[in-house]
């Protein structure tokens, strides 16, 4: 166990850079700490990573109280690992959120800030309760991003985004009282192996329910593919790379240390995760815009990292480790390659796309790198997460979890197949006249025409409902008409996709990270003596 | 039992609130709720020991559990930040989202 007293200012500085960056009305110094701290925290994890590569935690209890009465921040190499991944999603999708002219609102890097405190504040935190406060940090300005930059229709999305997270929330917040009504502690090294004693178990069972909701898990996932896609592309890349990964994080770290692993909970968690695997890549298929398909696609992903978690054992845990890190990353170079061409061409819907690969190389060469990577193709690095989680399945001798990862492969590249021949390869369309903004015809300028609005947008355009409109703000649209194929839409997704290639060349480095982080999370006893001291 | 009466009275209306669709409707049912999910915390700690948690004036067995009134106090301070959140946004989205998207108050 290392010392790191520094810990909370990973959580610290970031809300500190936010609520200096609120001074500066005009935005400019808010849009260079969002790039400059997130790269920091990729940094500062960096050293964490190095510091804990052998399997040590580094530990900071707050003021220097004894463990168990301190409030803890733990970083593990799982911890780690996805803290400098984080930095570096939020860098990414922060230039391209500046080069889309989303960040000419000067409420988003400051909320952006403050996003990234919470999450890295949930990655370190080792107690329950604020695991729950990190994350309402990360939530509160997630509605903000999502009703600011989104368009007319993206307040309905907001609306169905808080009504669920905040469900969940007071869900989460009843089950850390069944918690300590009943555990006595909402401290994770306390609480760990309790899972043996059936009404903890129970109680905990409720705060799981609760993150499961957050991280999308069917059968609580139908909010995510309808909301995700109503923000600005930028901001989506930004929730896809961060918020439902704490929710991911979370279920893992709780799971692994409260419950013993047994045919129980391998059962059901396989269970779950399959499903989701199936119901994601199959809704994925269904959806009509670009980031549609790639929200619902989320679902399927997450079920493939908690395959991993459920196969336990330190094989399946390191699966599910390099899987999350690696999809996170090609994720959000996906949602960066279309986010792009939805700035340029001003819609998502698929089929009035078309032959952005004749007019823009790397956006597609990006598409490309993370479709192929994505389906788990070699050399990606989708296609050693892949080879992990099947070759847990062998070794767990689950015939489900195998199978089923093989199959929802297929559908994962039928849907990556309709957005290149949909959006990248063919010609482009005609332009559809604009069925909302077309004037009506003058002998139909009735009364009642006015009342039947929506009914003739619906009729003329069935995509109305679910078509994103964030681009109706106008520094958005201005934004999009001034300049061709800036390098700041392009590139930040180009290396995230870049580096999905590298670690598919050499995947050793990676491997052997999550091989120890898997190890690290399969026997709590290094994170438990840690934080609890002695 | 007063405790456990009173959770289940406000999640039931706070749930039943939130259903119901409405911005004000919505808001006031995710009160309840928080207030339901503060009232089990409380009721987490114990109700049977109410004297004050200060060491050396009060026999340890019957001070109050502080934890569980800390979570409370910050249980409330985050919902309070929502519900003005909530309060603000409210109106922008019923105009943003036009007819038919948001129930207006009073429709059933």
């Amino acid at each position: 166990m290392t010392s790191g007293a520094w810990l909370p200012l990973l959580f610290a500085v970031p809300i500190l850079a936010a609520a200096v960056s609120v001074l500066d009305r005009s935005g400019r110094l808010g849009r260079v700490l969002a790039v400059a701290v997130p790269a920091g925290l990729a940094l500062a994890g960096g050293a964490l990573v190095w510091a804990t590569r052998d399997g040590q935690v580094v530990v900071a209890q707050v003021a220097g109280w004894p463990g168990g009465v301190a409030i803890p921040f733990v970083a593990d190499l799982f911890a780690a690992l996805l803290l400098t991944l984080i930095g570096l999603l939020v860098v990414a999708s922060m230039v391209f959120a500046v080069a889309s002219g989303v960040a000419a609102d000067p409420l988003v890097a400051p909320m952006v800030l403050v996003l990234t405190a919470g999450v890295a504040g949930a990655f370190l935190t080792a107690d329950l309760f604020n695991l729950f406060v990190m994350i309402e940090v990360a939530l509160l300005p997630s509605y903000v991003l999502m009703a600011r930059t989104g368009g007319r229709r993206a307040a309905r999305a907001t609306r169905l985004y808080l009504t669920v997270n905040l469900t969940a929330s007071t869900l989460l917040l009843a089950g850390l009282a069944a918690v300590y009504g009943t555990a006595g502690t909402l401290n994770l090294a306390a609480l760990a192996g309790r899972g043996g004693e059936p009404v903890v178990a129970t109680a905990v069972g409720v705060v799981l329910v609760a993150l499961a909701v957050k991280a999308a898990v069917v059968p609580v996932h139908t909010w995510l593919p309808a909301t995700y896609p109503h923000a600005s592309p930028a901001v989506t890349a930004l929730f896809s790379g961060l918020l439902t990964k704490v929710g991911v994080y979370a279920l893992i770290r709780v799971v692994t240390l409260v419950y013993e692993p047994g045919p129980t909970l391998t059962a059901v968690v396989v269970a779950v995760a399959a499903v989701s695997m199936v119901v994601g890549v199959l809704g994925a298929l269904g959806e009509p815009t670009m980031r549609g398909v790639l929200a619902f696609h989320m679902v399927s992903q997450t079920g493939y990292v908690l395959v991993g978690l459920g196969l336990a054992g330190a094989v399946g845990l390191a699966a599910a480790v390099f899987y999350l890190v690696q999809y996170a990353t090609v994720k959000a170079a996906l949602f960066l390659a279309v986010g792009a061409v939805e700035v340029r061409r001003r819609t998502g819907v698929i089929k009035e796309l078309g032959g952005v690969a004749a007019e823009h190389r790397w956006t597609t060469v990006t598409f490309l790198l993370g479709a192929l990577s994505l389906t788990g193709l070699p050399p990606f690095s989708g296609f050693w997460a892949k080879l992990g989680i099947l070759g847990a399945a062998v070794e767990a001798g689950s015939a489900v979890a195998f199978t089923t990862a093989l199959v929802v492969s297929l559908g994962t590249m039928l849907s990556m197949l309709k957005l290149g021949t949909g959006v990248f390869w063919g010609t482009r369309p005609a332009p559809a006249p604009d069925a909302a903004a077309e004037p009506a015809p003058v002998g139909a300028a009735t009364a009642g025409a006015a009342a039947d609005l929506p009914g003739r947008i619906a009729a003329a355009d069935p995509d109305h409902d679910r078509r994103p409109d964030w681009d109706a703000r106008p520094t958005l649209l201005r934004a999009a008409r001034e300049r061709g194929w800036p390098a700041g839409l392009v590139a930040p997704g180009l290396v995230l996709a870049l580096l999905s290639l590298v670690v598919g060349l050499y995947p050793e480095p990676l491997l052997g990270l999550a091989q120890t982080a898997g190890q690290v999370l399969s026997d709590p006893t290094t994170y438990v003596r840690g934080v609890l001291g002695g | 039992m007063t405790l456990a009466l009173a959770v289940a009275a406000l999640t039931a209306v706070g749930i039943w609130l939130v259903l119901r669709g409405g911005a004000v409707r919505l808001i006031v049912g995710f009160v309840l709720l928080g207030h339901a999910a503060n009232l089990m915390l409380i009721a987490a700690g114990g109700t049977d020991r109410r004297e004050a948690a200060l060491t050396g004036q009060v026999e340890p067995a019957l001070a109050a559990d502080p934890l569980p009134q800390a979570f409370v106090l910050t249980a409330i301070v985050i919902t309070f930040g929502l519900t003005v959140y909530l309060l603000w946004l409210a109106p922008r989205a019923e105009e943003a989202a036009g007819p038919g998207d948001w129930p207006p108050e009073g429709s059933p």
